[in-house]
């Protein structure tokens, strides 16, 4: 099974579940920036955490054979925060990186004005360049969250087909299908959606315009998700071409989008044991076992 | 003063088989750009890839020792040192701007920047700007050199251990360099005036960095063997 989670923080996450992912069958994720668990004071902190996603976190994934590429974004929580509006200013130099696929996560949170300015704002530098954008849909109020994201998306102009909706449901799935925008489901080992749900609303909605990720973070979270999920829905009668479509096809069509998906085989590996230097791009195979 | 691996023209001749029509036209538009201030450059340097192409820069299979993935120059490393040198900028100006890229760079971009430094302190004459300030670089950019060197990622101690370092670092900074090469696995082939600047101490550091591996039981990396070796019989 070849996977891509398409929205994992692996900043927060152990060289274990590197190793884990890539014998689960990873290959490529996308780490969207968010906040931390604990809230940032100041730009600076920004600056080092955008660099160390288009710098550290790559170079460590590759070593387990892991193509890296993030979304780069101020999240809504600290949208609310004034010492940090500043970011917004840093986000231009910063979404001309090769590693930068998409913005995010922008959304709501709590549904406050700094939070519709903040995402308003980060909608038109994704027009502006060319990227797609990835949405975390509030977990408190959230179908009302999800309507009103989707009113904000369409005022923006942004071509819906560039936009995933993400952490939905069975209650937020049909309206956003319904917009023509992606829809995102994180699979969570208590909370969001679980494995056998998310199964049924594949049954239900079809494997078109859909992503499944981990979202695994600091908290209690499993970046084996997508692998569990595909098990699921072999088990439930899907096929092998149907568990590709989702979790590896789909998302390279997502990010793709922004011209700058990379998923040659990893060059650098302390190990020695990936010394090929591949310009494959796009599909390329898997690459051999990881150790 | 050891001669730096690569230069301007012969970047240019290698970059003319490998960019793309396109890709050529993209970078003659930045170049011309470029001599006008360095705004240009800071556009195009994210970028370079994207625009200017991927890969190696020269086909892979060199029998020299040093043709290693970390070693080889990529199509985007060119561009960029293209880009910089197209800088209407020497001295500390230009220092100043390339250590605002590296800052402000990806780790292909302080790559590029650290790989460039060799090119940038060694043009010759006739690459000078009229009335333009001393030849080269000087020590402005050693900051960034022990920047990289102070990071564990392969690619960019790598490039911070080409001609520029070999010709301006320290001897105890520089040492430990070499050392941090055997700790992290980059190749001692990759280090630029390795025989020339190697000298009792650095044989004592390696050698004891020997002894402690061999008691735990663990592997000493051939490279060191075989600079040893070579320094034993010298």
């Amino acid at each position: 099974m070849r996977i891509f989670d398409p929205h994992i923080h692996m900043t927060s996450r152990t060289t274990d579940d590197y190793a884990a992912m890539s014998a689960a069958g990873v290959r490529a994720l996308v780490e969207p920036s968010f906040w931390l668990g604990q809230p940032r004071t100041s730009v600076g902190s920004f600056v080092d955490y955008f660099d160390a996603l288009i710098g550290w976190e790559p170079f460590r994934a590759a070593q387990f054979g892991i193509r890296h590429h993030c979304a780069l974004a101020l999240n809504p929580k600290e949208a609310n925060d004034p010492r940090l509006r500043e970011v917004l200013d840093l986000l231009p130099r910063y979404l001309e990186k090769d590693q930068v696929v998409a913005i995010g996560e922008i959304g709501y949170d709590s549904m406050t004005a700094e939070e519709d300015e903040a995402l308003a704002a980060q909608l038109a530098l994704a027009v502006e360049h060319h990227l797609p954008v990835l949405v975390h849909t509030p977990h408190r109020d959230k179908a009302a969250g999800t309507r009103r994201t989707l009113d904000v998306v369409r005022e923006s102009g942004i071509d819906p087909a560039l936009v995933v909706l993400d952490h939905l449901n069975e209650v937020t799935v049909a309206m956003v299908r319904d917009s023509g925008c992606w829809a995102g489901f994180s699979v969570y080992p208590d909370t969001k959606m679980d494995e056998p749900r998310m199964a049924a609303i594949l049954a239900e909605y079809g494997l078109t315009g859909m992503l499944v990720n981990s979202a695994a973070d600091w908290g209690n979270s499993d970046p084996l998700k997508t692998r569990k999920v595909g098990d699921t829905m072999l088990l439930a009668g899907f096929t092998e071409a149907d568990v590709e479509q989702l979790l590896w096809e789909n998302p390279v069509a997502f990010y793709g989008q922004s011209g700058r998906l990379d998923l040659s085989e990893p060059a650098v590996d302390a190990t020695g044991l990936h010394e090929g230097n591949s310009v494959l791009r796009g599909g390329a195979p898997a690459p051999g076992a990881v150790r | 003063m050891t001669e730096p691996e690569w230069s301007t023209t012969r970047l240019r001749e290698a970059l003319a088989d490998r960019l793309t029509p396109q890709a050529d036209d993209w970078l003659r538009g930045r170049l011309a750009a470029a001599a006008a201030g360095p705004e240009a450059v800071r556009t195009a340097f994210p970028g370079a890839a994207r625009h200017g192409g991927r890969g190696d820069l020269q086909p892979a299979g060199r029998d020299d020792g040093a043709d290693h993935p970390l070693a080889r120059w990529q199509v985007e490393d060119a561009v960029r040192t293209l880009l910089l040198a197209a800088l209407p900028l020497r001295g500390e100006a230009l220092v100043a701007e390339l250590t605002a890229l590296y800052r402000g760079g990806d780790t292909a971009e302080r790559r590029a920047v650290l790989r460039a430094l060799s090119v940038l302190d060694h043009r010759t004459t006739d690459e000078q700007l009229p009335g333009a300030g001393p030849y080269g670089l000087g020590d402005g950019a050693l900051p960034l050199v022990r920047d990289a060197l102070r990071t564990n990622d392969l690619r960019l101690i790598a490039a911070a251990l080409g001609d520029y370092a070999a010709r301006r670092l320290d001897q105890a900074a520089w040492r430990q360099a070499v050392l941090k090469c055997v700790f992290t696995g980059v190749p001692l082939a990759l280090v630029a005036g390795l025989a020339d600047r190697a000298d009792t101490e650095l044989l004592r550091m390696l050698d004891d960095f020997g002894t402690e591996r061999r008691a735990a039981g663990r592997a000493v990396p051939a490279d060191i063997e075989s600079v040893l070796h070579a320094h034993r019989v010298s």
